[in-house]
Parts: C-alpha cells; sequence; structure tokens
C-alpha cells in the first residue's frame, strides 16, 4: 500500500492543478485567488528571478561586493510573502529578495547592504516597507527577535480578538543550515512555551553552502518542530499555490490564538550561496538536472497558460521584469559612498564621548592631510 | 512626612528600583531564569510579581541566548525588557546576541530601532562558589561599541543607576556586585539621580588615587583608612560606569596626587583597568609622579572557591600597591 505523501502539493511539476490528499484540507485557501492573484504571483516570480540575475551581473561586473542568489527559491517566497497581511511582521534571512519586493522594499535598498553603502540598507519601521525587518546575516539569529516580537504582539492583546485588521502574527523565515543553530531550537522553545502567533517558514533549498541537508539532519526538518509542541506541515516549496495557501492558513490561525506552526518547503538553490561561491565543486550536474524540472516560474506558466493566459502576458511581464532590472541597474551605479562622518553616527541614540570625541579627531586628521597637500 | 532616606541592602535597593521603573513606564518588563515565584535566585524580583503580574515579570526558558533574543524582539516592538542572567559566568551563551545584534541594531537600522535593553549581571567573587557563579566578564562587553556598561558599589547608586540604566534608549550592561548585595547602606529616595556615566569621588586624598568599581569600592575604602593610620592621604574614586569612563574626575585627581593604582576582580590583561592605565599615561603623562599601577585578578581561571581568598585583590593587596607607587 503506497503511503499517503506528507507533502502538500497543488500543481504536478508539469503545471496541472492536481491537488494531492495532504493538500486537500488547504483549498480553501485558495478559493480567495482569482485569476488576477495568480497573474500577479507570476509577475513577482518573474521579476525576482530577473532582478536577481541582474544582481548576480552586477557582482561580477565588480559593482556590487556580494549578492546571495534567490534562483528558484521564488515560488516559496512569493507565495508565502503574498499570504502575509499588511499587519503582519516579516523577520527574514538575508536571501528573502522576492519577499522584499512583494512587501514594497526598494530592492535597491538590498543593494545598498550588498554593495557595501549601508549596513541596513532600508528602515523597516516605515510604513512603505510594511513591516519587513532588516536582514540578519548570522544564520538563524533572527529566529529569537521574531519570537520575542511576537511575544510582545501578545502582551499588546493582539492575538485572537477576531478583529482581522488588528490580529496580527509574524513570519519568520530561516533556512536548513539554520536548524543546527541553537538560536532557533530556543526561538522554538520560546515560541512554544509562550505560544506566540508565529509561523516559522524554512525554505529547505538543500544546501547550507556547500554542506547537504542530510549533515543538518537526518529526519525530516518539519518533524523537528513537533518535537517542541509545534505543529508542521512540509508542502512542495516550487509551488506557489501551496507556499501561499499552507502560510494563508498557518498565519490565519497564528492570528487567531493558537499558537506558532512551522512550514518546511521543499525547493532549491539553483545558484550559488553567494557569488563567491563555486556549486560545481558539490552539486551534481544530475541534481541541478531535476531541480531545473521543477522550476517554479515555468510550472506556474503552464498553469497559467491552461487557465488562458497568452503569450501577450508572458511577453509583457518579461517587458516589466526587464525594465526593473535596468533600473535597479541604473539605481546601483548611482549609490553614493556615504560620508566618512557616517561611522559614528547611530552608534548609540544617546550622545557618547567616545564616538564624539574619535569623530571630531578624525575630521581633523582629514582636514589636516587636506591642508598638507 | 514619609523618611526620604532608608538604610537597605544593595540588593533590596535594586528591588525598590525595578519597582519604581515598573510604575513609571508600563512598557518596562522583566524577564529571565526563576525571577517570577522565587523572585530570583539572589531575590531581586522579589514580590515583583505578584505586584505586576506574570505579563510584566515572567520567568523564561532556561536558555541565556533566547532570554536576550527574544529581549531584543520584544524592544523592536516597542518594550523596554530587563533581562537577568542568573550568574556572570551563564552569561556566554547570549554572547551571540548580545555583541552581534544588541550592540549593533541601532547602528545597522541608521537609528531607526532603538535598543533599551539592560542586563542584569549578578559578578564577582567573594561568596564561596562553584565554578561558573564567580566571574567578573566586564570587559568583554566594554570591548564592544553599542553597549554601555555600569557597575553600582552602593545601594543609592544601584536604586538610581538600575533607573536610569532602564530609562536609557541604548542597552545597558548592569554589573551588580552579589558580595555586596547584602550590607545595608542608606537610599535616598529623594534626590535626583547623579548621571550614569560619571565616575565619583568617594574620599579625598592627596598622595596617591585609587580607584575600582562595584565590590571593590569597599575594599578600597578598607585601604584608604589604613593607609591614613599610616599616614598617607589616600583619594578613592568610584568609576561607576565602565563604559564610557568619565575621565574628567580621575584626571583631576591625578594632576592632584600624581599617582593611581587601578583595582578590579577582573583579569588584568586587557581589562578596564588596562584602559584606564593607558588612557591616563595619554592624558595625565606629565602629573605622573610614578607608573599607574592595576591590582587585579589573576590572568588565571578562577580558583576553586576555598583558594578565591588568595585570587582577589584584598587590601592588603591594595597596600602593596601604594607602597609601590609611592616608591618611585
Amino acid at each position: 500500500m503506497a503511503e499517503k505523501s506528507p507533502t502538500v502539493q497543488f500543481l504536478s511539476i508539469d503545471g496541472e492543478f492536481a491537488p494531492n490528499e495532504a493538500a486537500e484540507e488547504y483549498l480553501p485557501y485558495l478559493d480567495e485567488l482569482g485569476d488576477d492573484d495568480h497573474r500577479q504571483f507570476y509577475r513577482d516570480m518573474a521579476i525576482t528571478r530577473r532582478f536577481d540575475e541582474e544582481c548576480t551581473n552586477l557582482q561580477r561586473q565588480g559593482h556590487m561586493g556580494l549578492w546571495p542568489p534567490s534562483h528558484g527559491q521564488e515560488a516559496a517566497q512569493i507565495g508565502s510573502g503574498r499570504a502575509a497581511r499588511p499587519q503582519d511582521v516579516l523577520f527574514p534571512t538575508y536571501r528573502e529578495h522576492g519577499v522584499a519586493l512583494v512587501r514594497g522594499v526598494d530592492i535597491l535598498d538590498i543593494v545598498r547592504v550588498m554593495r557595501g553603502t549601508s549596513l541596513g540598507g532600508w528602515d523597516a519601521t516605515d510604513p512603505k516597507n510594511n513591516n519587513f525587518r532588516n536582514y540578519t546575516l548570522v544564520i538563524g539569529s533572527q529566529t529569537l527577535h521574531a519570537t520575542g516580537y511576537a511575544m510582545g504582539v501578545g502582551l499588546d492583546g493582539l492575538v485572537g480578538t477576531g478583529d482581522v485588521e488588528a490580529d496580527t502574527a509574524v513570519l519568520t523565515f530561516f533556512g536548513d543550515g539554520s536548524t543546527s543553530q541553537g538560536d532557533v531550537s530556543e526561538a522554538f522553545v520560546f515560541a512554544a512555551s509562550n505560544q506566540t502567533p508565529q509561523v516559522f517558514f524554512l525554505q529547505n533549498n538543500h544546501w547550507a553552502i556547500s554542506v547537504p541537508v542530510s549533515t543538518q539532519s537526518r529526519i525530516p526538518l518539519y518533524l523537528r518542530a513537533q518535537g517542541f509542541g509545534i505543529p508542521s506541515v512540509q508542502i512542495d516549496g516550487n509551488d506557489v499555490l501551496a507556499s501561499y495557501a499552507a502560510t494563508r492558513r498557518h498565519l490565519d490561525e497564528a492570528r487567531s490564538g493558537q499558537g506558532p506552526a512551522m512550514i518546511e518547503a521543499l525547493t532549491y538553490r539553483i545558484g550559488a550561496h553567494t557569488t563567491s561561491d563555486d556549486p560545481s565543486r558539490y552539486q551534481t550536474p544530475e541534481q541541478l538536472a531535476y531541480w531545473v524540472a521543477r522550476d517554479p516560474i515555468k510550472r506556474f506558466e503552464a498553469f497559467l497558460r491552461s487557465r488562458g493566459a497568452d503569450d501577450a502576458f508572458f511577453a509583457e511581464a518579461a517587458v516589466e521584469a526587464n525594465d526593473f532590472a535596468a533600473d535597479l541597474r541604473h539605481g546601483t551605479l548611482a549609490l553614493q559612498v556615504p560620508p566618512l562622518s557616517s561611522i559614528f553616527e547611530n552608534v548609540y541614540a544617546e550622545p557618547h564621548p567616545v564616538t564624539a570625541e574619535q569623530r571630531a579627531w578624525l575630521d581633523a586628521y582629514e582636514l589636516s592631510l587636506r591642508e598638507g597637500a | 512626612m514619609p523618611a526620604t532616606v532608608e538604610e537597605l541592602p544593595l540588593a533590596k535597593a535594586l528591588t525598590a528600583g525595578l519597582r519604581a521603573a515598573m510604575a513609571a513606564d508600563d512598557r518596562v518588563v522583566l524577564m529571565g531564569e526563576d525571577i517570577g515565584t522565587l523572585g530570583g535566585v539572589f531575590r531581586i524580583t522579589e514580590g515583583l510579581q505578584a505586584e505586576f503580574g506574570t505579563k510584566r515579570v515572567f520567568d523564561t526558558p532556561l536558555a541565556e541566548s533566547g532570554i536576550v533574543g527574544t529581549a531584543i524582539g520584544l524592544a523592536m516592538r516597542g518594550y523596554r525588557p530587563v533581562c537577568e542572567i542568573q550568574f556572570d559566568g551563564f552569561i556566554y551563551p547570549a554572547f551571540d546576541q548580545i555583541t552581534s545584534q544588541l550592540a549593533k541594531l541601532t547602528n545597522r537600522t541608521s537609528g531607526s530601532l532603538h535598543m533599551p535593553v539592560v542586563i542584569r549581571v549578578p559578578y564577582g567573587g567573594h561568596i564561596g562558589a562553584v565554578e561558573h557563579h564567580q566571574e567578573s566578564p566586564e570587559a568583554y562587553f566594554a570591548h564592544t561599541a553599542g553597549l554601555r556598561v555600569v557597575s553600582p558599589s552602593t545601594p543609592n547608586d544601584a536604586y538610581w543607576m538600575i533607573q536610569e540604566a532602564i530609562a536609557s534608549d541604548d542597552p545597558v550592561m548592569f554589573f551588580e556586585p552579589k558580595s555586596r548585595y547584602w550590607p545595608k547602606g542608606p537610599v535616598d529616595f529623594a534626590s535626583s539621580a547623579v548621571p550614569l556615566h560619571t565616575t565619583r569621588v568617594v574620599r579625598t586624598g592627596t598622595d596617591v588615587t585609587l580607584i575600582a568599581h562595584g565590590a571593590m569600592v569597599a575594599t578600597l575604602l578598607q585601604a584608604a583608612q589604613v593607609a591614613a593610620d599610616e599616614g598617607v592621604s589616600v583619594e578613592v574614586l568610584d568609576l561607576r560606569s565602565l563604559s564610557p569612563i568619565d575621565f574628567g574626575p580621575i584626571i583631576s585627581s591625578v594632576e592632584k596626587t600624581g599617582r593611581l593604582v587601578v583595582c578590579q576582580e577582573a583579569p588584568g590583561f586587557v581589562s578596564v583597568g588596562s584602559e584606564i592605565a593607558a588612557t591616563i599615561a595619554e592624558r595625565a603623562f606629565y602629573s605622573l609622579q610614578a607608573p599607574v599601577l592595576r591590582v587585579s585578578g589573576f590572568d588565571t581561571p578562577y580558583p576553586s572557591s576555598k583558594v578565591e581568598s588568595f585570587y582577589l585583590p584584598d587590601a592588603d593587596r591594595v597596600l602593596e600597591a601604594i607602597d609601590r607607587s609611592l616608591r618611585y
């Protein structure tokens, strides 16, 4: 007797709408989506793929210090990002470019971080960034920040009031490598203990730089959370509908006071870990081919075509993505180097004698060099 | 009219200071291991959960990185968390969250986020404890930009400084001298707070300057009394703030005495005392009659409790350093 697949999937790898048994309970969450939403998902994914490629090129051309590509993970990111409500708060890793896009963050602000003109890039408290917090580079650290934030939402009483505009959930992104970090386990412990309004969204892209997920875990990662008392589910992370429906449901449940949940999205990092990496040293061509055949964008294109999208739509989406990338390239090359004095700014919130003295010293020193010349 | 000055142990002065801070601002929350029902292993939070409820004073799971990491998230949500780390030697699991996240978030976010988080750390020796319960790890944090580091030596300072630390929009490492938790001293509830980052002269003298923080201040006062009996006039300074350091009063004192002995329980190598010695050598060179001397714990692991009295600087070791300084 064949075992039921535990992995929620709506779209076959050929893009046919064929929900499996695990997906059935998530079907109602797709009802609220119409053709316009589906097309928006496609355009989001196409733009993300295109600007990610542009950023990789910009790094190769010496215009950026580093770029961590998101190629291959677009469905996981767009589905989950689009599932969050406006008041929800999102804590990303440093690879959530697609989520940033759909939350309204200027991608140029991400480029500023990677080009080296800013440490944080964007103001997460500015309403225009729709509660998309800053990238965190130490692996797994942000899971604790997210959990603490969700504890604060609970203290504020914004859970389970029934007011869909006010009840708030926290969407926490992390990757397969990070599950080995103590902070991630501690985040699970604190989340379970406090029954936080929180969804842990794991993108298992199968690699922590060069180390395969099998080195991190001998069991499917979604089962980890259950040991902490956190319900969890595995989804096909290259199926944007699965990503949307699962995130939508578990965020709704978190907001309504049902506590934390964890989603493992099975996906694949088609590109390198970062532009400093060479995946050909550890990844076989067969592995790559297997996952290229499961490309999330091609799959969704087939689905859209089956629902009437024509060549004109896809051509238009390609133009939109190209324009976006061209704007990003122009913006990148126009980024200004911050002034020297910025080193000393905001080290502390309140005045501090050491930064003040050192700033004055550097100003005088720079002036003396100019006068000397 | 109620008395405005009360004799309290430093531990209870801290409790009173926490209570005042919580009453003044309902965003202040206390979190840590065993701080709720039990009131903390040193009873610093005793009674506060009953008074303010479990939403404002709560026990956390036993995980220091988790305590600080979630405090950061609470601060992002607008709270002002005060974390208790149970003992000095247990702070290291939280080191990454403190130094890589808490200390840097204001800078990383160009000031759009403030991190008003206080981390209370009972620290130092003299209590006959087992390993990891007697350390003085303050230098690790003083070395990290973005953190403020303070340590009270008296009940009155404990009462006021904890409130100032909580009111600060920057993260503050608050090192509590656990061997001084129990002796009583006057707490003036009506006075206004001395600014947090100020060095204070606690005994005036003319021949040599001694400076320390936390529990060592009491040791310096003992040594100063013995020296006075021998005809040596000693000035004693209480550092109070380890980062930033208020050098003005130290320089003024050295300009008067020409001699400085820096004292601390912590190991001397790359320590707060080292920083004071280097800065005074740079800024008060022509006032010095002798090199700045340090009296510190040894550069060894903290020893077992039956021999800790040989490790910790006492009044005799301070007096030996005074004698050495005066011989120049």
